[in-house]
């Protein structure tokens, strides 16, 4: 059946959801009307503000929007702070938490979302994720397995934002660094700042290296809040444009 | 002096032995693996006993989940992963590389058996799980379904959502629910016990029979000078 000359009610095109891999075999054949965007970034590279833009923007323009994001879930997120903050979990035990948290959202929000025609805008996905067990030496092949049954974004941004810049925008946030952003567990250095920026550009390489296979577009991060929302929103109403003009 | 962990990990030699117990619930395993515990410990060895889904940490959040009936399969999963992950992570094999018999009552099998049941890609279980050592020997509890479900309905009024398998819709009714969900997890482990190499007890048997066989097969793994009571083990 060709997907793409069935029309709902509002207009809008159904088309099969196209998951990375194999996990879900009863999701496997749903359809989606919405489109699906990720902003990915460094803590403090300014997602958030992107996305509170964007959102505001795309509503305006009569799009419905819905947002998203990693840590957000009812069913777990408030355990996975509880358990990082006393720190007694294993890698492999936090990855799999990780995973649980994110499968709630994407099977509760993100996936409904987009059944229903949303715009949904995720605040990261599950390139962090896998960027953050890289660099702790999990396998990737175990990783990509894992999120083997995440849905595949329509468009995926990275903020690339330089680590040393990046220190002086926590700091105006926040005025200490967070434990586990600076990857103290990894024992990078005693001094906190240095790992800090060793940590965040071990996390930059792995962006870098995924990049390709997930088709992310780096935006460069460094410019001011204005300039980055005017190249971001720009390249979302050409995408959204391009739609229409199918 | 600068070291890698996993290296470490890699040079220990895993003077441990891990015994596992699989089956469905009622088959008999836990009373089985119970006595084996008492019997070990009775004989001065370093033993630790570890059951599915026990990790305290994780407990409390898949409780939550549980009591709200907002698990998928996928979360349902994944949940039990990382509760198995936390006591492999923390227990499990530290204390194999210690030295210690380590007990399971279920293992990685009841997440192959049960995931797979439940809608999710065989393969993509297995390789969640793939990290975990295989076991020294695996004791699987085959017993006629009708006499698990009688033995676990004698003690108990009332299913758990989850644990009748109300989830995957079979059936309105709890515990007609609840044996076509056994059942189904009997074909699993059937399959399993072939690929991993279960050592089958017959389920059936009475206690001190059964106990008498699994005694009979955990003494083979075991270092000699166990066989002789009184001696303490020597220090290498």
């Amino acid at each position: 059946m060709n997907y793409r000359t069935i029309r709902s009610l509002k207009g809008k095109k159904l088309r099969k959801a196209i998951f990375y891999g194999h996990a879900i075999p009863y999701l496997e054949d749903i359809e989606i009307k919405g489109r699906f965007i990720v902003i990915e970034g460094p803590d403090a590279s300014g997602r958030s503000t992107q996305i509170e833009l964007l959102s505001s923007k795309l509503e305006a323009d009569g799009h419905a929007v819905l947002n998203a994001g990693l840590r957000r879930s009812e069913l777990i997120g408030q355990g996975i702070l509880e358990a990082k903050r006393n720190f007694v979990l294993g890698r492999k035990t936090i990855s799999l938490f990780y995973a649980a948290d994110f499968a709630d959202q994407l099977e509760n929000k993100i996936i409904p979302g987009l059944r229903a025609g949303y715009i949904v805008l995720s605040d990261r996905y599950i390139y962090t994720l896998m960027a953050r067990e890289a660099v702790r030496g999990i396998s990737s092949s175990w990783s990509r397995n894992l999120y083997g049954f995440a849905l595949r974004p329509d468009i995926v941004f990275y903020l690339d934002v330089d680590p040393n810049e990046l220190v002086h925008r926590v700091f105006k946030k926040n005025s200490y660094l967070d434990y586990y952003e600076s990857g103290t567990d990894l024992r990078l250095s005693d001094n906190m700042l240095e790992s800090f920026v060793m940590y965040q550009k071990l996390l930059r390489k792995e962006f870098k290296r995924m990049q390709k296979r997930y088709n992310i577009i780096s935006i460069n991060g460094n410019r001011s809040i204005s300039e980055i929302n005017e190249d971001l929103q720009e390249r979302i109403d050409a995408y959204l444009q391009n739609l229409q003009n199918y | 002096m600068s070291y890698n962990m996993n290296d470490i990990t890699k040079s220990i030699p895993r003077q441990g032995k891990l015994i596992v117990v699989e089956g469905i619930d009622g088959s008999g395993k836990s009373t089985q693996l119970r006595l084996l515990e008492k019997w070990l410990v009775s004989r001065n060895m370093p033993v630790f006993f570890t059951e599915w889904n026990s990790s305290e940490t994780v407990k409390q959040i898949t409780k939550k989940g549980k009591k709200s009936g907002q698990l998928t399969p996928i979360t349902f999963s994944l949940l039990h992963a990382t509760d198995f992950a936390d006591r492999y992570e923390r227990n499990i094999l530290p204390l194999l590389h210690a030295g210690y018999i380590v007990l399971a009552d279920r293992y990685v099998y009841t997440a192959y058996a049960r995931d797979i049941v439940r809608g999710c890609n065989p393969n993509w279980v297995k390789k969640i799980y793939e990290f975990a050592i295989k076991p020294e020997i695996v004791f699987y509890f085959k017993v006629p379904i009708d006499i698990a479900v009688d033995r676990i309905l004698s003690g108990r009024p009332r299913l758990k959502y989850y644990e009748a398998g109300m989830d995957l819709n079979l059936s309105n009714d709890p515990y007609e629910s609840y044996r076509i969900f056994q059942s189904r997890i009997i074909e699993q482990y059937e399959s399993l016990s072939v690929s991993e190499n279960f050592t089958i007890v017959d389920g059936t048997m009475e206690i001190e029979e059964s106990q008498r066989f699994l005694r009979s097969m955990v003494i083979k793994l075991l270092p000699l000078k166990f066989a002789k009571k009184n001696r303490r083990p020597r220090r290498q």
